[in-house]
C-alpha cells in the first residue's frame, strides 16, 4: 500500500515540478512561447516553434516509413512465412528493439549520415530537387536522416504489435475469404488487416510516440541548428535534443525555465499521442470480445 | 427395424453426379485423418455427413473444397471430381474450384469490419467477378432474396454485420457464399452455435437452396439429418481416430434399414 | 472446364508482388540489425583491450585510457536504482493484483500507462529539479532515482501480470493450510510468479543500461574514479555519446568499444529474460 501511494506521489510529482519549474517561463512569455521561433540566450527571448517544427517533421518521416515497413514486415511473418523463416525474423526484430539509443545514434552518426549524403541524398536532389523538400545544400545530418534514424528505430514497435494484432485476427474470418475463392494475399488484404486496423493504428501511434520523444538518437544526427527550413536536407532541431545539448549550460533561471518547460510541452504531447493510442487498441480490445 | 427417426424426403431417383469424390485421404501435419472416403453427390440433393465428433466428417468437407489444405502442414489425396473433371489435378486452380463450391461455417463468420452489403459482395468485389456497383448491388439483392434476409436488412444494407443476430448473421453468411454463384454449397454444422428458432429457418433455407444447388452438410444432430436430407453418410473413427466412411445410402434407407450394426447403434443411441 | 480454368493472371501477380514486397521489408528491418549488429561488433572489437576495461578517460589529445569509471559507474547507478525500482514495483503490481478493481486501481494503471510513454529526457529533468537543482550539483544518485522512475511502469505491469497469472486455486490453497493472507502472498503466491517478474526486471534493466539522455543533466560525468552516489559519476553510455560527438579519432574509437560493451550488456539481459520466461513457463 506504501509502495503504491510512493508510485502515485512520483507521477504526480513528475508533472507538478515540470509545471513549477517552468513556472517563471510560462509566466514571462505565456502561450506565445509555443509559436515564437526566437531562441537566444544572450536577450533571454525565447520560444518552442523552431523545435516543436523540428520534433514534429523528424518524427513524421519516421512514422511513415516506419509504419510502411513495420506493417508490410508483421503481414510476411504473421500470413506468409513458414515458421522456419519467421522466427528468427522476428527474433531479430525484437533484438532491434533492444538495441541503446545510443548505439543508434553512434552508427547513424558515423554510418548513416555519410551513406545519405554521399548517393541517398544527391540522387533526391538530382530527381525531386524541384520539391523544396529535396532542394538545397546537403550536409549528411538533418531532418532527413534524423527521421530515417528514427523509423529504424520504432520499426520492431510497430512490427512486433502488428503480427501479434495479425495473429489473433480468428481463423474463421481467413477461411471465410479463401472459400469465396479468394487468394491468400486478398484474405490478408481484404479481410485480416482491416479486421486488426484499430490495432494496427494504436501500434503506429504509439511508435510515433517514441519518436516524439527520443533523444540521444536524434539529437546525434539531427543537426542541432534551430531553423525552420522547407528542406529536409537541412539541420534541424528537436524538443528533447536542445534540453540534453543546453540544459547543463544553462545560466540564467529563465533560460532554464524555458527548457524545462519545452520538457513540459513533450510530457504533454506525449500523454496526449499515448492516451490515444491506448484508446485505440482498448476499442479493438473490447470489439474483438465474444458478443 | 423401425426408427424412431421420421424421414422427410424421399431419395430422388436416378439424378446425376455434380461431385464426386474417389478415395480421399487428408492428414495433420504427420496424422492421418481420413483414409479412403469415397462418396457422389447428385446434382439438387442435400447429403448430410454424420457420425460422432472426431469421425473426419468435418475434414472430408473440407477436402472437397480443397480448404482443408490452406492450413499449415495439411495434405489431401485421391481424387474429387466436380462435372467429372478432378479439382485436385495438376491444372486445376483452389482459388477458382472455391469459387464454385461454397461453404458455410459452424459459427457465423461474417467480416467484422464491412457492412452487410459489403459482406454480400465480398467475394464477387475482391475475386474481380466485377466491380461495376449497380451490378453488385443487384447481385447483393439477388443472393439476400435467396438466403431470405433480404426483407429484414433492405432499411439497413449498409449497418455493420455485427449488427445482426446470430441467425441473419448466419444466413448473411449463407447470401455471402451464394454471391459467388457456386454450383456446390457445403455447410459445416450451419446451426450448431443458432437457437432453435434459428435453426429451423436455415433448415427451410436449405430445403429451398437445393432447387438450384447441391448442398452437402455435416451434422451431429440425427434430427437434422433426417429432417433435410435425401442422402447421409455414417463416418466412424477407428482406436487411431482415423475417420472412414461406415455407410452412405439414402437417408430414409440409412433411418429404416441400416446395413452395418455400427451405424443401428448410432442412429438408436447406443453409440456417440 | 474447372481442370482448366486458371486463376486470372493479374491476380496471381498481385499475391506474388505482396508476398515479395512484404518479405523485403521483413529482410530490411533484420537486415539493418545485422549490419548494424556488425558494424559495431568490427568498429568495437578493435577497441577493446586490457588497458580500455581497466583504465582511466585521458585528458583530451592523449591517446589511450579507458572507459573503466563508466563500467563501474554504470553498474552502481542501474544497481541503486534496481534496488529502489524493485520493492516499489512488486508491490505495486502485487497491489493491483490483489485489489485490482475499482477506481484507485484503475488510476494507478493509468499513471503507469502514462509514464511508461514518457520521454526518458523528461524524467530526466524531473530527477534534475529534485535531486540536484536543491542540492547544487549532479549525482549518481539523482541518475539512480531517474532510471527508477524509468523501470517502474514496465515492472508494475509484469509484475502484475505475474501474480495475476498465478492460479487462484493456489491462492486459496495457501488460505486453506490456515496461513494468513500475506502469509500466503510471501511464501505461495510470490515464489509462483517469480520467473515472470524476474523476466519483468531484467527487462526494466535492460531498458535503463541502455538509457542516455536522463544523466546528462544527473549523472553528468566524470573523468575520475568515483564510487560515491552523491557526487557527479561516470556512465558508460554518456562517455559513448560524449565521445561520439567529440572530433577526435580515438574517442570515436573508444565510442564504438563502449557501444559493443553496452549493446552486449544489453542482448544479454535480453536473452536471459527469454530464458527466465521460458522456464517459468515450463513450470507452469
Amino acid at each position: 500500500m506504501a509502495a503504491t501511494l510512493l508510485f502515485v506521489a512520483i507521477v504526480v510529482g513528475l508533472f507538478l515540478q515540470l509545471v513549477h519549474g517552468s513556472w517563471e517561463s510560462l509566466t514571462t512569455f505565456g502561450p506565445g512561447f509555443i509559436w515564437s521561433s526566437a531562441w537566444n540566450p544572450v536577450t533571454n527571448k525565447f520560444g518552442a516553434l523552431p523545435f516543436i517544427f523540428g520534433t514534429v517533421v523528424s518524427s513524421a518521416i519516421a512514422i511513415v516509413v516506419a509504419s510502411v515497413v513495420g506493417i508490410a514486415a508483421a503481414v510476411f511473418l504473421a500470413e506468409f512465412a513458414p515458421p522456419f523463416i519467421a522466427r528468427p525474423i522476428s527474433f531479430l526484430i525484437e533484438l532491434l528493439a533492444a538495441v541503446p539509443s545510443v548505439v543508434f545514434g553512434l552508427w547513424g552518426l558515423f554510418v548513416l549520415a555519410p551513406v545519405l549524403a554521399r548517393s541517398v541524398d544527391p540522387f533526391l536532389a538530382h530527381t525531386l530537387g524541384f520539391l523544396p523538400l529535396f532542394s538545397g545544400p546537403i550536409y549528411g545530418v538533418g531532418l532527413l536522416t534524423a527521421g530515417l534514424l528514427l523509423a529504424l528505430m520504432i520499426v520492431p514497435t510497430v512490427a512486433a504489435i502488428t503480427r501479434d494484432l495479425i495473429l489473433a485476427v480468428p481463423n474463421e474470418l481467413r477461411e471465410a475469404s479463401i472459400s469465396l475463392g479468394a487468394t491468400r494475399w486478398e484474405t490478408t488484404m481484404r479481410v485480416v488487416v482491416p479486421a486488426a486496423r484499430a490495432g494496427i493504428m494504436g501500434a503506429c501511434v504509439l511508435a510515433l510516440g517514441r519518436a516524439l520523444g527520443e533523444t540521444i538518437a536524434a539529437t546525434m544526427v539531427i543537426g542541432n541548428r534551430p531553423a525552420i527550413s522547407a528542406s529536409l536536407f537541412a539541420p534541424s532541431y528537436t524538443l528533447s535534443s536542445v534540453i540534453a545539448n543546453e540544459f547543463t549550460e544553462a545560466t540564467s533561471s529563465l533560460y532554464i525555465s524555458a527548457l524545462l518547460e519545452l520538457g513540459l510541452i513533450l510530457f504533454v504531447i506525449s500523454v496526449i499521442v499515448n492516451g490515444s493510442a491506448r484508446l485505440l487498441m482498448f476499442s479493438m480490445l473490447r470489439r474483438e470480445r465474444p458478443r | 427395424m423401425q426408427a424412431a427417426i421420421p424421414v422427410k424426403n424421399a431419395a430422388p431417383a436416378g439424378g446425376e453426379v455434380v461431385l464426386s469424390a474417389r478415395s480421399v485421404s487428408a492428414w495433420y501435419g504427420p496424422k492421418l485423418a481420413i483414409r479412403d472416403v469415397s462418396m457422389d453427390f447428385k446434382r439438387n440433393s442435400i447429403t448430410a455427413l454424420m457420425g460422432p465428433s472426431g469421425c473426419g466428417k468435418t475434414t472430408f468437407l473440407r477436402c472437397l473444397n480443397r480448404i482443408h489444405e490452406s492450413a499449415l502442414g495439411t495434405r489431401a489425396s485421391g481424387e474429387v471430381l466436380l462435372d467429372g473433371a478432378d479439382i485436385y489435378s495438376r491444372g486445376a486452380d483452389p482459388i477458382v474450384t472455391r469459387r464454385r463450391i461454397g461453404m458455410v461455417f459452424q459459427r457465423p463468420n461474417p467480416f467484422p469490419t464491412m457492412s452487410i452489403i459489403n459482406n454480400v459482395v465480398a467475394g464477387p468485389r475482391y475475386t474481380g467477378i466485377t466491380r461495376d456497383p449497380l451490378e453488385l448491388s443487384e447481385i447483393a439483392e439477388q443472393a439476400l432474396r435467396r438466403a431470405a434476409l433480404f426483407d429484414e436488412v433492405k432499411d439497413k444494407l449498409k449497418a455493420p454485420a455485427a449488427s445482426l443476430s446470430g441467425g441473419q448473421q448466419q444466413r448473411l453468411c449463407i447470401a455471402r457464399a451464394l454471391a459467388v454463384k457456386p454450383e456446390v454449397l457445403l455447410m459445416d454444422e450451419p446451426t450448431s452455435a443458432l437457437d432453435p428458432l434459428s435453426t429451423l429457418k436455415i433448415e427451410e433455407l436449405m430445403q429451398d437452396l437445393a432447387v438450384d444447388f447441391t448442398v452437402v452438410i455435416v451434422t451431429h444432430n440425427l434430427q437434422q439429418a433426417a429432417r433435410v436430407s435425401q442422402f447421409a453418410a455414417f463416418m466412424l473413427g477407428d482406436e487411431d481416430r482415423v475417420g472412414a466412411l461406415v455407410e452412405f445410402a439414402p437417408t430414409e434407407r440409412i433411418f429404416t434399414h441400416p446395413q452395418d450394426p455400427r451405424t443401428e447403434d448410432y442412429i438408436t443411441g447406443r453409440l456417440g | 472446364m474447372i481442370a482448366g480454368a486458371r486463376l486470372e493472371p493479374g491476380r496471381r501477380y498481385r499475391g506474388l508482388a505482396g508476398v515479395l514486397v512484404t518479405g523485403f521489408c521483413s529482410a530490411l528491418a533484420a537486415g539493418l540489425l545485422i549490419v548494424l549488429l556488425g558494424y559495431v561488433i568490427a568498429q568495437g572489437w578493435t577497441a577493446i583491450n586490457p588497458s580500455f576495461l581497466t583504465q582511466l578517460p585521458r585528458p583530451v589529445g592523449v591517446t589511450g585510457g579507458g572507459v573503466a569509471n563508466g563500467i563501474v559507474g554504470s553498474v552502481i547507478i542501474v544497481g541503486i536504482a534496481t534496488l529502489m525500482a524493485m520493492p516499489i514495483g512488486i508491490l505495486t503490481g502485487l497491489y493491483l493484483a490483489v485489489y485490482g478493481r475499482g477506481f484507485a486501481a484503475e488510476f494507478i494503471r493509468f499513471l503507469a500507462e502514462v509514464l511508461s510513454g514518457l520521454p526518458s529526457i523528461a524524467i530526466g529533468l524531473f530527477a534534475y529539479t529534485l535531486f540536484v537543482q536543491p542540492f547544487g550539483h549532479f549525482s549518481g544518485f539523482s541518475a539512480a532515482f531517474a532510471f527508477t522512475v524509468l523501470m517502474l511502469p514496465l515492472m508494475v505491469r509484469t509484475s502484475e501480470e505475474a501474480i495475476r497469472g498465478v492460479p487462484i486455486a493456489v491462492r486459496e490453497g495457501a488460505l486453506a493450510l490456515g496461513l494468513p493472507d500475506y502469509g500466503g502472498v510471501l511464501h505461495v503466491v510470490l515464489p509462483a510468479a517469480r520467473p515472470l517478474i524476474v523476466t519483468g526486471l531484467l527487462l526494466a534493466i535492460a531498458r535503463v543500461t541502455g538509457e542516455t539522455a536522463p544523466l546528462l543533466f544527473t549523472a553528468f560525468g566524470s573523468q575520475f574514479w568515483e564510487a560515491n552516489p552523491g557526487a557527479p559519476m561516470a556512465e558508460l553510455s554518456l562517455q559513448i555519446f560524449t565521445y561520439a560527438i567529440s572530433p577526435y579519432d580515438d574517442w570515436h574509437r573508444q565510442a564504438w568499444g563502449g557501444a559493443l560493451l553496452l549493446i552486449a550488456a544489453v542482448l544479454v539481459l535480453n536473452i536471459g529474460a527469454r530464458l527466465a520466461l521460458s522456464r517459468g513457463s515450463k513450470r507452469r
